[in-house]
């Protein structure tokens, strides 16, 4: 009942830490991966589904302007033929687009099939409870593999990189939107001040839970910095790692291709 | 900065900028949702440094009071000898107070342990204050509605000088109905506030040593009148 009441929490913690900007990072994130129609994306520690949602809206604007460039490319058919294509088409809105939420989390996951049912989100989404250390799934599956703000919980980041390689598809995309570090001294002041200050009583005050809140902000110094999880990620077995610092370095989006 | 100067178990140490932000944030938020008690918890710690330290040398200076201050009594389920209690004499402090958490199905044990208290004695002091809050009830002969609550508050907050007392006090009447409004202010209020004046400090008296002194004789003893005969 514990973790239900702070799965509930987290998303109206998620808004109130950082200012509604989280979903401007997902929103980036997003757009890097630039997913086109018949995708299929594994979205690890995904439990309320905020990339799973952000994924099928960009597929579905994407199938959406396919469908009219085709429909536009159609002059010289009969009407009959245009009907007919539409038809066909018009029943796969999402172009065989697929989303696997897969989260270690078992409420995490009942919030995030709530906001599905809620927001009216149905096909090509699917819910898997398992491990990022260990995945449920068979090597080679999916096109793109992402990972936010869920790797800095991992006990074992290599063991959750190798497994993230190992469930790619050969040309497949790694993508991970995690907490960083801010290199510049004036902002890193302000930032730590703001972090060690301001978010544990936000934490206590919206979530009754100073301490879970305390514990994430020390986290994230923890955490590796920009390059050496880009050597992490290298090490995995991906290519052509990079990464692009958000907001200074507060959040970083790293990226590997399995080759 | 969390763990390390902790001076009682689950004491979080903060600094005066997060005691600021605490007190403004549990304020808002007990507003806005009445059933984050913990909220009011945190809004009487983080308030209380000026009170807190009044009411501790108020026990120090009283001979019960200070011997509750060394030997600590803590009221909870596991200590209290229910049976014993249950078959003291109708009218007896001990008998009414049994009474009181049946009709009103609350436990001492749900009281929020202190957390921003930064000095291990007068995180006691709060304590004991929380704890003592039920009998508040059967001395005052009040329910645990929101009425008999708020009423509870006046006298506390008259007893107490805690900020928390006065803003509950002064914000707790904004959902009562016109009819309640009315008794609270013409006989509820005014009583409370002339028994909690009148009064002796009632963290002074030991509980536990007189379940069976009767009730009327403990408000005689301390100084609080006799509770109007109105329906609450």
């Amino acid at each position: 009942q514990v973790f239900e009441s702070v799965a509930k929490k987290y998303d109206v913690m998620n808004d109130s830490m950082t200012l509604g900007i989280h979903r401007v990072w997902k929103d980036i994130l997003m757009h890097k991966m630039n997913p086109c129609p018949g995708t299929l994306l594994l979205d690890v520690a995904g439990g309320t589904g905020d990339i799973a949602f952000r994924f099928i809206n960009y597929v579905r604007s994407v199938r959406q302007r396919q469908l009219q460039r085709k429909l536009k490319q159609h002059q010289n058919l009969s009407w009959q033929e245009i009907f007919e294509s539409y038809q066909k088409d018009k029943f796969n809105s999402l172009g065989d687009s697929q989303v696997v939420v897969c989260d270690i989390n078992r409420e995490m996951l009942k919030v995030g099939k709530q906001k599905a049912q809620h927001l009216g989100y149905s096909e090509g989404l699917s819910w898997v409870l398992g491990n990022a250390e260990e995945l449920p799934f068979d090597d080679d599956k999916f096109d793109v593999y992402t990972i936010a703000f869920g790797i800095r919980n991992v006990t074992r980041i290599d063991l959750a990189l190798q497994e993230a390689y190992r469930v790619l598809k050969p040309g497949g995309r790694f993508l991970c939107l995690e907490f960083s570090h801010v290199s510049n001294p004036l902002l890193s002041r302000l930032y730590d001040l703001y972090s060690f200050q301001v978010i544990p009583v936000l934490g206590e005050v919206i979530a009754g839970d100073w301490r879970s809140y305390q514990y994430l902000v020390e986290s994230i110094r923890q955490f590796p910095p920009q390059e050496e999880l880009k050597a992490m990620i290298e090490d995995a077995g991906f290519f052509k790692v990079n990464y692009d610092n958000l907001n200074f370095g507060i959040v970083a989006i790293h990226s590997g291709f399995k080759l | 900065m969390g763990g390390w100067h902790q001076l009682y178990p689950g004491h979080i140490p903060t600094s005066p900028l997060q005691k600021a932000l605490l007190a403004a944030g549990s304020a808002v938020m007990a507003l806005c949702d009445p059933y984050r008690h913990d909220m009011v918890a945190v809004l009487g710690e983080t308030t209380g440094c000026l009170a807190l330290p009044n009411l501790r040398d108020k026990m120090k200076n009283h001979p019960e009071g200070y011997r509750i201050l060394q030997e600590r009594p803590r009221i909870r389920l596991s200590t209290l000898d229910m049976a014993r209690l249950q078959g003291l004499p109708d009218g007896s402090l001990g008998r009414e107070y049994v009474r009181f958490l049946e009709d009103n199905k609350v436990s001492p044990d749900t009281r929020m342990p202190p957390k921003f208290v930064d000095d291990e004695e007068l995180a006691y002091v709060i304590q004991r204050y929380r704890e003592v809050h039920d009998l508040m009830h059967t001395l005052l002969g009040m329910p645990t509605n929101m009425l008999g609550e708020v009423v509870v508050k006046w006298f506390e907050a008259i007893q107490t000088g805690l900020p928390m007392c006065v803003l509950g006090a002064a914000f707790g009447p904004v959902r009562l109905s016109t009819r309640k409004l009315q008794v609270l202010a013409t006989e509820l209020v005014p009583w409370a506030i002339r028994s909690g004046l009148n009064s002796s400090c009632v963290l002074n008296i030991y509980y536990e040593q007189r379940w069976e002194q009767p009730v009327e004789s403990l408000r005689e003893e301390l100084g609080i009148f006799p509770p109007p005969a109105v329906p609450v």
